[in-house]
């Protein structure tokens, strides 16, 4: 079996190391120093088993998660977070604690042979990342994917969102990206106070707005400081009207 | 409960010396109708002494009660009624010693309505100067209130910040060691050694708003070895200030996310040896510290929001000083540049 150790320090990962020593059917095939590493080595790889640490430069080790589309059973370990260790445990992931005790990490290494033996060793992490991303520490960017790189919006250059099939499209002024999520994830993360679900299908920066023309009957359309036009529907005219003070 | 407005000394000198003039010139119009000074000063005396009577009643009654805003038609009665009462009471006393003098028993009967209009307006004045005092006083309480409960606030957000950069580093530090105890136990007794000295550093320096910025150098000195041990890469430090700085003040731990903000992306953009550089120069009276480290341009981006520390520095200042500008950072070419400003003359 194949697993890929990721964390932005050497001497955690030869902790690590050592301790798997122990269970010699577990193959270490890479190491990473952070998440832009560990996405190319887990798409090369595909490993069955990383482990993760969180708080790492660049990107941490959710957003990297959200980028992989198939991603591997996750081993989380961790020094310090919270809210992380909260959407652990409603999702009943495993997760190590830095620093973490011979018998506690065997213990992991245990719950994953047996679910792996039982065919059922893919953590929810679909799940989990939409708890995570709840945590106000993870509203100030987007992460996304375009042609094999990595790209990082933070959330004041989003100009607004729309809905496209399976996707939301993210339009910034730099052009537009997509991500994997849906519009109501995107609703629930964002702040309510800067960004608007204006249409079923967009969700508008209100820091964007030059002005809002009506549009047919009870409709309205916002015109964007960058030219933009987004559909205003009537109930999204109401919220639009609250968070303006209108 | 407000102070009545005459317990303070120098309102009671105004208020005698108003009396005393008043009083005064009370005589000289008596004298000026043809009466003798000895009928105007007592004519003048009480009427005079009640109404100063009936004033510093007024003002102190209104310490108990304080009318709102729809309840302002009792002023004019307690103010009607008092005049009343007076102008009665002067009635009493000055016909039963003056009964010898029947000019001036003529003029008092004529005198009634211009002695309760002089009355009313005397303790009318009176009345409304209390008010607006004691609203000012009441008002005055209250924003004492709210700035009190605004700054218990705010100290307690602050212990919270100066708390919070523990945690994260000291369990990653505690990692590191449970890592060197198999393979270098030496390495690790030396970590667990520059650790606790941190710590205690950083314990007696939680109960401090200030420290000097020698002693803030020192200890970000142990915390930098710590972290050339934790990172395992080549990392070099340099720390250069000048002479006047060390007595200098900020606020304890401020420099510790900044630097290890430094690190951490310094040391992972480049393979080659890191340099972070920590500079502390005097300038027009606030000490500015400058953190350097190298960086990739090609993988950079916004750093603000990644989670590590430069938020809660951010706020740190803005609560100490209510400026948002005292941390800035920017690039040059391929440094990373992050400037503090800590005012002094605090």
């Amino acid at each position: 079996m194949k697993a890929i150790i990721i964390d932005d320090e050497p001497l955690a990962r030869s902790i690590v190391k050592e301790y798997l020593t122990a269970y010699p059917q577990i193959e270490i095939i890479r190491e990473c120093n952070d998440g832009f590493e560990g996405i190319k080595a887990i798409q090369q790889h595909e490993p069955d088993l990383i482990f993760l640490d969180i708080q790492m430069p660049k990107i941490n080790g959710f957003e990297m998660l959200e980028l992989i589309e198939e991603p591997p059973a996750v081993i989380f370990t961790t020094a310090y977070d919270e809210y992380a260790i909260k959407a652990f445990e409603s999702h009943a992931v495993d997760y190590l604690l830095k620093p973490f005790s011979r018998e506690r990490f065997d213990k992991a290494i245990q719950n994953w042979l047996d679910q792996h033996s039982s065919g059922n060793s893919k953590t929810n992490t679909q799940e989990l990342l939409e708890t995570v991303a709840q945590s106000p520490a993870q509203h100030q960017r987007v992460v996304v994917k375009i042609a094999g790189k990595i790209k990082i919006i933070p959330v004041e250059e989003i100009n607004f969102l729309e809905a496209a099939d399976d996707y939301v499209k993210i339009h910034t002024k730099e052009g537009s990206f997509l991500k994997n999520k849906t519009m109501a994830y995107f609703d629930q993360v964002l702040d309510t106070q800067i960004f608007v679900r204006t249409h079923r299908s967009y969700i508008l920066n209100v820091q964007q707005i030059t002005r809002i023309d009506p549009y047919e009957k009870d409709n309205h359309i916002a015109i964007l400081k960058s030219g933009g036009k987004v559909p205003v529907s009537k109930t999204g005219y109401a919220r639009l009207k609250t968070v303006l003070g209108m | 409960m407000a102070r009545p407005p005459l317990s303070i000394a120098k309102f009671r000198y105004v208020f005698s010396g108003w009396w005393l003039v008043w009083a005064g010139f009370h005589i000289i119009l008596m004298m000026y109708f043809g009466f003798s000074l000895q009928v105007a000063a007592l004519d003048s005396v009480v009427m005079n002494l009640q109404l100063l009577g009936a004033c510093w009643l007024i003002s102190n009654l209104f310490r108990y009660y304080l009318p709102q805003k729809e309840r302002y038609w009792n002023i004019l009665f307690i103010c009607l009624g008092l005049s009343g009462l007076i102008v009665l009471a002067c009635k009493g006393i000055l016909t039963a010693i003056m009964e010898n003098e029947p000019l001036y028993l003529s003029f008092l009967s004529k005198s009634w309505g211009i002695r309760f209009g002089v009355a009313f307006l005397l303790i009318g004045c009176m009345a409304i100067l209390s008010i607006l005092w004691y609203t000012l006083e009441e008002e005055q309480q209250n924003l004492q209130r709210k700035t009190d409960a605004e700054r218990l606030a705010k100290e307690a957000e602050l212990f919270k910040l100066r708390q919070q950069l523990q945690p994260h580093f000291l369990f990653n530090s505690l990692n590191s060691i449970s890592a060197l105890v198999g393979s270098q136990p030496e390495q690790a007794r030396k970590m667990i050694q520059q650790l606790s000295d941190f710590l205690r550093g950083s314990i007696k320096k939680e109960e401090q708003q200030w420290t000097k910025l020698e002693d803030e150098l020192q200890s970000l000195q142990l915390y930098l070895e710590i972290e050339k041990v934790r990172f395992g890469y080549r990392l070099t430090t340099t720390i250069e200030k000048e002479e006047v700085c060390n007595e200098m003040k900020l606020p304890p731990m401020l420099l510790q996310p900044i630097v290890e903000n430094a690190i951490k992306f310094g040391l992972y953009d480049t393979t080659e040896a890191v340099a972070i550089r920590i500079s502390a120069t005097s300038q027009n009276n606030h000490l500015q510290i400058v953190v350097q480290n190298p960086f990739d341009k090609e993988t950079s981006y916004p750093r603000q929001g990644t989670g590590f520390g430069l938020n809660s520095v951010k706020r740190r200042l803005y609560l100490l000083f209510a400026r948002n500008d005292l941390l800035e950072t920017r690039t040059d070419e391929n440094l990373f540049i992050t400037t503090v400003k800590i005012p002094q003359s605090i």
